[in-house]
């Protein structure tokens, strides 16, 4: 029994990262753009996420532990959101090729990341980490102690560190954004069809541009959320190891819709952690693998059903220019 | 008369690159008037009209509405006119539902009420007596249903001057009857309404004035009722042109194709064509009739080899050559036998012609297999691309000049122009004026009875019954990948077949259960 629960609690908690870079991507490509700069965003946001708690801890020696966490939710945010602009003004303004840019912003974003985070460890004195009192409000449950010694339930429902109420919060926030409200609507309409959104008076470029540099800086967030938690407020040379394709896949996964990021991530979450586990004689190898294994059967499966509204924006991946003939 | 004025146009001009589109076009829409836009393809119709509607910006010109002068720099800044129209292809999201298509892009509270706009939408529907569900999806839709939103839509939004961008292209002869009625009651409300076609019968019946486009310049325009088709066509091409189809009896028929208990089933199960039977003759034009998608794809393709045949036969008779079962012989047997398909999808360049290529380079699709070793011989395919150029004024800077920047009708000739180059024996074209003018459409009719008078079987699948009638000795209708029946071109009329298209007449299918 304690093995399920710590399973699915430490399924959880890998997960979370990957909840905010899905959703993130997932705004981006309701609006027909496919930011490939996921990986690229997340590093980013993990470097530029720890730059901001760690100097703000630094500057005011000690410092608020709340204020910690929001200052390196807005660096990372911003971190993202300025690669996602950059991203925008090359697909959207000058009409690139999507993927391409996308790739390149990955590369991009990890240079940057790597640099920054080792240029801060080389001028730090080779090791940068905010103290323990701190890290405890990035890892530990905000709820109070009696509420999580419930047994089995308290752990799995209070347990989780802040990100993942967070989390939820915003999936079903966005959720409700996409699905019932005006511009929800329009937003999803320029994914499917520019043209016909634009017909209809919709501000195409503007909504491009916002929900992918939004998109992009939720995004960041989770990988400011991967250092700061998962490997523990340190900068270490491995960076995230590839959980922004993870995101991207995990977007086809949950079929465009936030709410099901909330399992799909646990999922993928208990996926990449089942080689500590589950003890099967099979190289770990072939563990990693398993979330894209996951992806590739989901994709053949929705696209045998058909269904329309399992189908990715019509209009991914494309630019579009109005007078275009 | 000056009162009922909606919009004036006032020497507009615009330009893509070097090509003029519209030059200085002047134009008055009234109120209670249905105002006819004619002219052949890329006359600047659907130019001048994306301009009202903000899809385009004019390079030079000025636009009143109400008297008033306004910029129309977007399609928000047209509804604010009142200006609201109806494209050719269809501006809808098809995984959203009715109402959410309608309420698109409109300003109101954040959260959406869309019981309310489903209700609004209602009372539009009640108003000009036409039914659209609000729950339905756009991809679950009939054509006609998907033109009825696009004009709900356009209506919702207050508009007041409806432009209809050719709203029959893809409609049975009843479905524009229906929506002819619904243009009449728009009128009568006050209306102003613009339809942009070329067909010139539906001028007649339906326009209170007619204003013809050449070239991107204004031709002309009158009142219908002092006008004939005639007229409006020498006005459109620019010089008097014969308005009849050459239809000569054929020349000793002989069977070509015996097609026998044809079905077809997709990958998904569902059955495209069922139990079809006919019989092709050499030295005749067999018209195939029928509401987009009843089966007309499918039968050419199965014909042709690309479809895979479930049950059936489809025997061959060359003329100097003992028959031969078609069913089971891939594409380019059949091809080397003779059998001709030139299909022509909506888009045009989907099928059958590469557009990155050049019209050299898409001969060569056809004969490099002849061709021995590793390299190509281009001379053979560019002295018949410059024959093809030249037989059928196809306007090209040059045989190299990539075939996806022609205009269609120059695309459809290349295409059409090759397919009759292999000689075939049974030539089998699909949609082959589809968007084409007037003038063009000519051309490939003429190109087609010249091929039937040869003795080749030539299988001819349209869309507009006015020229199946005219132009086919027999007409097939489908309906519902079933065979409706097979009616002599020179006897039947428009009504019956268009009521063969809806529905089995028992004659020659199997009866509607």
């Amino acid at each position: 029994m304690m093995g399920v629960i710590n399973l699915v609690f430490n399924a959880i908690l890998n997960g979370t990262p990957l909840m905010f870079g899905t959703m993130g991507e997932s705004l981006t490509e309701k609006s027909g753009n496919l930011n490939l700069g996921v990986e690229g965003m997340m590093y980013m946001g993990g470097a530029f996420g720890l730059a901001g708690a760690f100097y703000y801890e630094k500057l005011t020696g000690g410092g608020s532990g709340i204020l910690a966490v929001l200052i390196a939710i807005a660096c990372s945010f911003l971190a993202g959101a300025i690669g996602a602009l950059i991203y925008s003004f090359i697909t959207i303004t000058l009409r690139a090729n999507q993927n391409v840019t996308g790739l390149a912003l990955a590369i991009f974003g990890t240079g940057i990341g790597q640099f920054v985070g080792e240029y801060m460890r080389n001028v730090e004195g080779g090791y940068v980490a905010v103290s323990n009192e701190l890290k405890n409000f990035f890892q530990a449950s905000p709820f109070p102690r009696f509420l999580q010694d419930i047994p089995v339930v308290g752990k799995l429902i209070f347990g989780h560190n802040v990100f993942v109420y967070l989390g939820v919060i915003l999936a079903v926030l966005m959720a409700f954004y996409i699905n019932r409200t005006r511009y929800g609507l329009n937003l999803r309409a320029t994914g499917e069809s520019p043209a016909t959104a634009d017909a209809a008076g919709i501000n195409v470029i503007k909504y491009k541009y916002l929900a992918t540099v939004i998109g992009g800086g939720i995004s960041a967030i989770g990988g400011m959320v991967y250092i700061m938690t998962i490997a523990g407020c340190v900068w270490n040379h491995e960076g995230l190891s590839g959980e922004g394709w993870l995101a991207v896949a995990l977007v086809i996964f949950c079929l465009w819709r936030p709410l099901n990021t909330i399992w799909g991530s646990a999922l993928f979450g208990a996926l990449i952690i089942m080689y500590l586990r589950v003890h099967l004689p099979i190289p770990s190898e072939i563990y990693k693998i398993l979330p894209y294994v996951v992806t590739v059967a989901v994709l053949v499966f929705t696209s045998l059903r058909k269904k329309k509204e399992n189908q990715p924006p019509e209009s991914l991946g494309l630019s579009y220019f109005r007078e275009d003939r | 008369m000056q009162e009922n004025c909606a919009v004036e146009m006032r020497n507009i001009t615009k330009n893509f690159g070097p090509v003029a589109a519209n030059s200085n076009v002047s134009l008055s829409i009234r109120r209670g008037e249905i105002l006819s836009l004619l002219g052949e393809n890329g006359s600047g119709k659907t130019t001048l009209m994306n301009m009202l509607a903000g899809i385009y910006y004019p390079d030079s010109g000025q636009i009143f509405v109400n008297g008033e002068e306004v910029r129309i720099t977007s399609p928000k800044d047209a509804f604010d006119c009142g200006i609201g129209m109806i494209h050719q292809h269809f501006k809808l999201v098809s995984v959203l539902s009715a109402a959410e298509n309608v309420v698109l892009g409109l300003d109101g509270p954040a959260v959406l009420d869309i019981k309310e706009v489903g209700r609004r939408i209602k009372e539009i529907c009640e108003r000009y007596s036409f039914s659209v569900s609000p729950e339905k999806k756009v991809y679950d839709m009939s054509v006609s249903e998907k033109q009825t939103l696009e004009i709900v839509k356009v209506l919702y939004r207050g508009a007041d001057i409806l432009i209809l961008d050719e709203p029959t292209a893809v409609l049975t002869p009843q479905e524009t009857e229906k929506l002819f009625d619904v243009l009449r009651a728009m009128k009568a409300d006050g209306k102003a309404i613009v339809i942009i076609t070329h067909k010139l019968h539906e001028v007649m019946e339906l326009a209170d004035r007619v204003a013809v486009l050449r070239r991107g310049e204004f031709a002309g325009e009158m009142m219908v009722r002092d006008t004939n088709p005639q007229e409006m066509t020498n006005m459109m091409v620019g010089r008097p042109i014969s308005l009849n189809i050459e239809r000569p009896d054929p020349v000793d028929p002989a069977e070509r194709l015996v097609i026998k208990g044809l079905t077809v089933v997709d990958s998904e199960g569902i059955t495209k064509l069922d139990n079809v039977t006919f019989t092709a003759m050499g030295g005749e034009i067999l018209g195939i009739a029928g509401i987009a998608g009843s089966g007309q794809k499918e039968l050419l393709e199965a014909v042709a080899g690309l479809q895979p045949v479930k049950s059936g036969s489809i025997l061959y008779t060359p003329e100097d050559a003992p028959p031969s079962e078609l069913v089971g012989k891939t594409p380019k047997q059949i091809s080397n036998l003779g059998v001709s398909l030139a299909f022509v999808p909506e888009d045009r360049l989907g099928m059958g012609l590469v557009g990155g290529m050049g019209m050299t380079g898409n001969m060569l699709l056809r004969s490099w297999r002849r061709d021995k070793g590793v390299f190509i011989h281009a001379k053979e395919p560019s002295e018949l691309a410059q024959r093809i150029k030249e037989e059928l004024e196809v306007m090209t800077p040059s045989v190299r000049y990539p075939v996806r920047r022609l205009s269609g009708g120059n695309v459809q000739k290349v295409l059409v122009g090759r397919e009759i180059a292999s000689s075939p024996s049974v030539l089998m074209t699909a949609y082959a004026v589809r968007g084409l003018d007037i003038n063009t459409s000519y051309t490939i009719y003429n190109l087609l009875t010249s091929q039937k008078m040869k003795g080749v079987a030539v299988i001819f699948v349209g869309e507009d019954l006015d020229v199946l009638l005219e132009l086919c000795d027999r007409i097939l209708v489908l309906y519902d990948g079933k065979v409706s029946g097979i009616v002599d071109a020179r006897t039947a009329d428009k009504e019956q077949i268009g009521l063969m298209m809806t529905r089995l007449s028992g004659k020659g299918g199997n009866a509607d259960a």
